[in-house]
């Protein structure tokens, strides 16, 4: 095995020892600059340096950021409160960069610089077993690495947006890894009658949500790990609780309580979601079925008819997305979407269709249909279902999940088509 | 590492990881109060009192001299007269919470803003009388708040809130909702 290996090292030995390497080196850099049919190259050359060999970073040519979701400033005043929106239009496949993910601060905290070393996580309450855990602790334990999307209640679209960024962009997917909560409540002994869990974060309000036992004990993940690296502070670094296809506020940053009670807690944070209707408050905590077709979206413009592949993004609290339909005559007919990749469970997914555009003035949509059978609505579709009286301006009760219209001009300009 | 194993095999627990915490620190960290008031501390206040740490403890600087008019959200109800639902007062905290102990429970953990956690119990029982009182939620300004009485204020939305479903895994998120 090793003959092979040694004579070539031989070779090339004695290659570069008879000046033949150099020669032959310079004649090529000879040949490059004085042929006229060599193709141009790149804008230049970027030397290795020391500053290039711990942590990557991206070409200066690629610049897409997040924004401010919302038309407000953040920071706000204070420079506490977040709210910034992911560039969707930009992204390829489902996982969304770190450093690109979407943030909604809980209620106004400055973001907490946490020592790993020093965090602890304690469960208590009803349980036999009081527990606390260091991180290093809660890495030894089994861990699981599931893909999942986060989306903020706040991701709702209107007529005056004009891009995916601004209708869609509060919503971001990541491999998460980490320990099941259940796997630690096994370990504490959930005591008769503890429904509920309080989650409770370490920032200055220390951001706290109530979450059934029936979540808690199904999927909700503690993670340490987002895209293969430590869960980054704007996202709970160094513990971040999922309640996965949950609206955003439950899924806890900086987590370092898990009290288990036997009641609605009724924290600030659930103070601030309450809704006086039942319908409303089910249709704003388990995030329906949604999509959005990205390629193309408003502000793109389409360079000439032919052949376009649209393309988007589905998902569902409920579970996997089961299928996604697309129209390009504004819902007269739909068609069965591409799905890429195997859908997870409460995952960004993406969808494919090909599409010939013949210049002419239409509209595209997606429709989610998830594996519970549940059905992204058109907005007209919610209307009539709540008697919308005609004329009054449809109001998505809830989480917003639906149809997204985008309408191309016989420009090929394309526009947010919400009326 | 034989005693490492003697401890884990005596361990209550699966793993085996993870320590129990001691009385003294879970009574440290537990700062969830129930809308039944178990976990509140002794102490007291008025909102005679509360109008006093309001001032002191520096709350008037972001929320305002009258709790109206800072860049911190605003803590007395809106300027809309008398309302039969007291929904429509706003999504301010004295006054559409439909429990006084979120009040209290809020204050105590995240008041004030980069000092929290120093206010004495009887400070937060003041604030939170002072915060009902500017409310019209208690009308008495020397009614004594403590562990027995919070719970016990009828918040005026009390009842006007609808609770979130029974979730179970797998289920559709509103029966009878196609979307």
């Amino acid at each position: 095995m090793g003959s092979k290996q040694d004579s070539r090292k031989q070779n090339r030995r004695e290659f570069l020892k008879s000046g033949a390497a150099i020669a032959g080196g310079a004649a090529l850099g000879a040949a490059s600059k004085s042929a006229s049919a060599q193709l141009e190259g790149p804008e230049a050359y970027i030397h290795g340096s020391d500053d290039m060999v711990a942590y990557g970073s991206r070409s200066r040519f690629v610049n897409s950021k997040r924004i401010p979701h919302g038309g407000r400033h953040s920071p706000d005043q204070f420079g506490l409160d977040f709210h910034i929106a992911t560039p969707l239009q930009d992204q390829y496949g489902v996982i969304t960069p770190s450093s690109l993910f979407y943030m909604g601060t809980t209620r106004g905290s400055y973001l907490p610089d946490i020592d790993p070393n020093k965090h602890r996580l304690m469960i208590h309450g009803l349980v036999d077993n009081p527990l606390v855990f260091t991180m290093d602790e809660l890495k030894r334990l089994p861990s699981v690495t599931r893909m999942h999307f986060v989306e903020c209640a706040g991701n709702r679209a209107n007529s005056r947006m004009t891009t995916v960024q601004e209708t869609h962009g509060m919503t971001s997917n990541a491999e998460w890894t980490g320990v099941l909560l259940s796997t630690l409540l096994e370990e504490a002994g959930v005591k008769e009658g503890a429904d509920w869990i309080v989650a409770e974060g370490i920032e200055e309000v220390k951001g706290a949500s109530s979450i059934p036992m029936t979540k808690a004990m199904d999927d909700t993940l503690l993670a340490y790990a987002m895209n293969g690296e430590p869960v980054r502070p704007q996202q709970g670094f160094p513990l971040r609780l999922l309640a996965p296809g949950f609206e955003g506020i439950f899924n806890v940053k900086w987590l370092r309580r898990i009290k288990v009670v036997d009641q609605y807690y009724m924290t600030y944070n659930d103070y601030g979601h309450l809704t006086q209707d039942p319908a409303t408050a089910a249709l704003g905590y388990q995030i329906g079925p949604k999509s959005v077709i990205v390629h193309p979206s408003g502000g793109m413009q389409l360079p000439g008819t032919g052949y376009y592949q649209v393309s988007g993004l589905a998902w569902s609290g409920g579970g996997r997305v089961d299928r996604v339909e697309v129209t390009t005559d504004g819902g007269q007919t739909w068609f069965d979407a591409e799905i890429r990749g195997e859908p997870q469970p409460m995952a960004h997914t993406l969808f494919a269709f090909d599409w010939e555009w013949d210049g002419s003035e239409c509209e595209l949509q997606s429709r989610c249909i998830d594996e519970l059978g549940q059905v992204q609505p058109s907005r007209q579709e919610v209307g009539e279902f709540w008697n919308t009286p005609p004329g009054e301006r449809i109001r998505v009760r809830g989480q917003d999940n639906s149809i997204q219209p985008w309408r191309i001009h016989s420009d090929g300009s394309v526009h947010n088509a919400i009326i | 590492m034989l005693l490492g194993f003697v401890a884990n095999a005596q361990s209550p627990t699966k793993y085996g990881v993870g320590r129990t915490p001691t009385a003294e620190e879970i009574a440290a960290w537990d700062i969830a109060i129930a809308p039944t008031g178990d976990e509140l501390p002794d102490g007291s206040g008025t909102a005679d009192a509360g109008a006093q740490v309001f001032f002191e403890k520096g709350c008037a600087g972001c929320h305002g001299t009258n709790g109206t008019d800072g860049l911190a959200p605003r803590l007395v109800k809106r300027d809309v007269g008398e309302l039969e639902n007291a929904w429509g007062y706003g999504r301010i905290l004295p006054i559409r919470s439909p429990y006084a102990t979120t009040v209290w429970d809020y204050i105590n953990r995240g008041m004030p803003l980069g000092a929290e956690g120093t206010l004495t119990p009887d400070e937060v029982y003041s604030l939170t009388a002072y915060l009902l009182f500017l409310n019209d939620v208690i009308t008495d300004d020397q009614m004594v708040l403590d562990k027995e009485s919070l719970p016990k204020i009828r918040m005026p939305n009390q009842d006007n809130w609808a609770q979130v479903p029974d979730w179970f895994p797998k289920q559709p998120r509103l029966q009878g909702y196609p979307y």
